[in-house]
């Protein structure tokens, strides 16, 4: 099929439905409403459902119902609406039910603004709700993964029985690109466990509730078998021009793609820069940046935020190597010039010659 | 069940939509949980009965709620749904429209219903949704040992009311069927109480019907039973159910207070889902190709454009068509606007990107091109344009005191007014793409023809639109030749 030019938003929906996503309950927000748009427009479309909820304390709970009933659905929002539904996502990580939500994300805190920020990085990956649980995160950097990792979603969300956030920034939901779709359409699947109105499943429950303090530390240790599986098999990253880079850029969404600007760029000076772009936030590729440590000297993660996900940087180098920050908020993206004045300066800073002999030998022993 | 003894007949039996025993429940599996002389118990079997008499059983998913009534699921041999606290009626929402054929309901107690959860039965009444809801109205908040609850009485003592309920500190008991009486989509809406046997079979009488309502598929039913709760009102079982009957039904009198279940006719059936073959016709996936015959794909262009003007002037359309048209021909392109408040007042900007290799970054910084619409985008923008690239601005010439920098190019032609020639002043941004394509050259006018084909769905729009662009080529034409001589 011909790549068609297509916001990332209305991508989202597209593959959706394309993965066999029936139902969307939502409530409108800048600059996600694209997707409630286009989800009232081609759900019906479909045979699914499309209902604009009162809230999205209302929208995550329809979707506890519909993931309950063994329906693929789909919600999505941005801060403030995030902020709301965390509730729900912890009943549904809870319970065990899968369903994914876009969080297409814009400035804080509070109303903030509606311009592209990071900020919802903590409260989405970190997990706002209570209790011993996770969400699965896919960061897009374009339109087509917008539609590739939407599709992906569903199918982790199923694999895992876990809700599973696509969070892109606003630039990434409002901006258009050449995008191509799947060429066949998934049918609808039907889950075992699904509590459907009919004989087979009527034994079924879905529930977050269990009472006994020795049931539920057993639950929790489940949904942690669950976690940890994530962490071993579901990890995905870009790397980019990392073969033998000294300064490691780590960055996702857009930050990513103004960074890939950024590594031609001082290359071209002689600069060994490489980018790291996280594709799932959780989980963290940090398997693959201990492995870049080996040979980088200084890692600089780069955000639009006061630095989030840097500490999951430097969680994952556990010292090995220094971790920098480089961050704008407030609706502001670094432009590339920016950023190679900055990876210059850490360049300078960290450049081999000053760190002693002794020291970058350790260093290869850790390697 | 156990066999019947010969000289026995069987009067009462447990309804089938019970469980046997129940296992979920953990200890004590021959009995609920529910306190002796509770109103839980008996809306429970009322329900469970109703179930049976209208042979659902394998259809019912009962969405069970926060409070007493939490481990609903014990009990009822249905399919089952635990939801958080007030949520039940956005859950029920979205089980029944997953599963039209499923009978469901919610049951929910007066914290869960008409506190925190305000809102989701408000809205899923108002929406009408095909449900039935049971409310089960105690005035207390008993699992959680005795607090207030939005229904409980003037002058009643809770813990959280010490000194009784005072409407000037705590408000008035919650009417729930009066204010959704005030709604067009309830069907059917009516409080009953467990005060004494008479009220009972009324109370069995209306769970009944709402339960049957949704099997005709006639929409949003409600019964709030006006229940007693002997433990935290700290009276024996009969005491509890005369203060049903003498004090509750003063505050909350009994009725119908909706009932348009003989004239409303059952919702209509959701269309048949279409076949998953035609999907890529709905989702508007095909219909995207083009016919590149005799066109080149432009070798190492790297278009690295801006469009700036008032919202109004087609700014971003103008970007989206030069963007599908650097699609059609087969480069990697990508368009990014401004959005938000500048789209409804004020200055709008779209940034895009046309290019025979792999885009980085979506954003233009530096541009090679400007298409400025109105002055202040001039303003902001021109000093970002490289040498060797093109300022198209929409007026005769620029502004004073504005100067483009060096080896950049400047166009300036009142697009607007010219397009005013052609009878829509809105087809400026389409007389400055014309204009653009004599100016930079390096787009075929094919593409942007099919662009514009794909973008402009009247045909009378359409139609202007290639008068815009030929208009502005002409123009552009000209004032280059001038330029050069």
């Amino acid at each position: 099929m011909a790549k068609q030019l297509i916001k990332g938003n209305e991508a989202i929906v597209k593959s959706a439905v394309l993965a066999g996503c029936r139902a969307y309950y939502g409530y409108p927000i800048t600059p996600a409403s694209e997707i409630a748009e286009a989800a009232a427009l081609y759900l019906p479309r479909a045979g699914g459902v499309f209902v604009q909820a009162e809230s999205e304390v209302s929208a995550v709970n329809m979707l506890y119902g519909a993931a309950s009933a063994g329906v693929r659905a789909m919600s999505a929002s941005s801060g403030p609406g995030m902020s709301l539904m965390q509730e729900g996502i912890s009943y549904l990580a809870g319970a065990e039910l899968p369903c994914v939500i876009a969080d297409i994300t814009r400035g804080g805190p509070g109303l903030g603004n509606i311009a592209p920020e990071q900020g919802d990085y903590n409260q989405v990956v970190k997990g706002g709700g209570h209790g011993c649980y996770r969400t699965l995160v896919l960061a897009p950097a374009s339109c087509q993964e917008m539609a590739d990792l939407t599709a992906l979603a569903f199918d982790l969300a199923d694999a895992y029985r876990n809700p599973v956030v696509v969070m892109a920034d606003g630039f990434i939901g409002q901006m258009m690109e050449p995008v191509e779709f799947a060429a066949k359409a998934k049918a609808p699947g039907s889950q075992p466990w699904a509590v459907e109105g009919n004989r087979e499943t009527r034994p079924n429950l879905a529930s977050s509730i269990h009472l006994e303090p020795d049931r539920l530390e057993q639950h929790i240790r489940h949904l942690e078998q669950k976690y940890l599986r994530a962490e071993r098999e579901a990890v995905r990253c870009e790397h980019y021009q990392t073969g033998d880079a000294e300064i490691v850029l780590v960055g996702y969404g857009i930050v990513a793609r103004i960074l890939k600007a950024v590594v031609d760029e001082v290359r071209k000076e002689g600069i060994k820069a490489g980018l790291l772009r996280p594709i799932t936030l959780y989980p963290f590729p940090s398997v693959q940046l201990r492995a870049l440590a080996r040979q980088a000297h200084v890692f600089l993660t780069v955000e639009m935020s006061t630095g989030q996900m840097v500490e999951d940087v430097r969680l994952a180098l556990e010292g090995r190597k220094p971790v920098e920050f480089y961050g704008r908020c407030g609706g502001n993206a670094p432009s590339a010039a920016e950023l190679v004045q900055v990876v210059r300066e850490v360049a300078r800073r960290s450049s081999p010659v000053l760190i002693p002999d002794a020291i970058t030998k350790t260093e290869v022993c850790h390697g | 069940m156990a066999e019947v003894p010969s000289g026995y007949t069987v009067l009462h039996e447990r309804p089938k939509a019970f469980y046997d025993t129940f296992e979920r429940k953990g200890e004590l599996q021959q009995q609920t949980h529910y306190c002796p002389g509770c109103g839980h118990g008996l809306a429970h079997k009322m329900i469970a009965r109703a179930i049976d008499e209208l042979g659902i059983q394998d259809r019912v998913i009962a969405v069970s709620p926060v409070g007493c009534s939490v481990f609903a699921y014990y009990y009822f041999d249905t399919g089952n749904v635990q939801s958080a606290h007030g949520r039940a009626p956005a859950v029920a929402t979205a089980v029944k429209r997953s599963r039209p054929e499923a009978i469901v309901f919610s049951y929910q107690g007066d914290g869960d219903l008409a506190a925190i959860g305000t809102a989701e039965i408000l809205h899923a009444a108002n929406r009408g949704e095909n449900i039935t809801v049971f409310f089960v109205n105690n005035a207390i908040y008993g699992m959680t040992g005795g607090q207030m609850a939005p229904t409980t009485m003037l002058g009643q003592r809770t813990t959280t009311s010490p000194l009784g309920r005072d409407p000037f500190n705590e408000g008035y008991p919650l009417h729930v069927c009066e204010l959704l009486a005030t709604l067009e989509a309830p069907v059917y809406l009516e409080r009953v109480a467990l005060g004494n046997a008479k009220q009972v079979m009324a109370a069995s009488r209306a769970i009944k019907k709402a339960l049957t309502n949704q099997v005709k598929g006639l929409g949003f039913s409600l019964v709030e039973i006006l229940s007693p709760c002997p433990t935290i009102w700290k009276l024996n079982p009969a005491k509890a159910q005369e203060r049903v009957r003498e004090e509750m039904v003063k505050v909350f009198p009994p009725g119908v207070y909706r009932d348009h279940t003989t004239e409303r006719a059952a919702r209509p059936a959701p269309p048949p889902a279409p076949g998953l073959d035609e999907l890529p016709r709905l989702l508007d996936l095909e219909g995207h190709e083009f016919d590149r015959t005799g066109l080149e794909r432009p070798a190492g262009l790297d278009l690295r454009i801006k469009v700036a003007g008032f919202g109004g002037q087609g700014v971003l359309m103008l970007g989206e068509v030069l963007a599908e048209a650097g699609l059609l021909l087969d480069l990697e392109v990508s368009w990014l606007p401004s959005y938000g408040p500048e789209m409804r007042s004020g200055t709008s900007n779209c940034h895009v990107r046309i290019a025979d290799q792999t885009i980085a970054s979506p954003l233009v910084a530096q541009s090679n091109v400007l298409l400025a619409m109105n002055e202040p985008s001039l303003r902001k923008f021109i000093g970002d344009v490289e040498t060797g690239g093109w300022v198209l601005y929409n007026s005769r010439s620029l502004p004073e005191g504005v100067t483009a920098p060096a080896g950049v190019e400047v166009l300036c032609i009142p697009f607007t007014e010219l397009a005013d020639t052609l009878g829509e002043p809105k087809a400026g941004n389409i007389v400055m793409l014309g204009a653009l394509l004599e100016a930079a050259g390096q787009l075929p006018a094919a593409a942007i023809d099919r662009a514009l084909e794909m973008h402009v769905k009247s045909a009378r729009w359409l139609e202007l639109d290639r008068r815009a662009l030929e208009l502005g080529r002409e123009t552009a034409r000209k004032e280059l030749a001038n330029a050069y001589v």
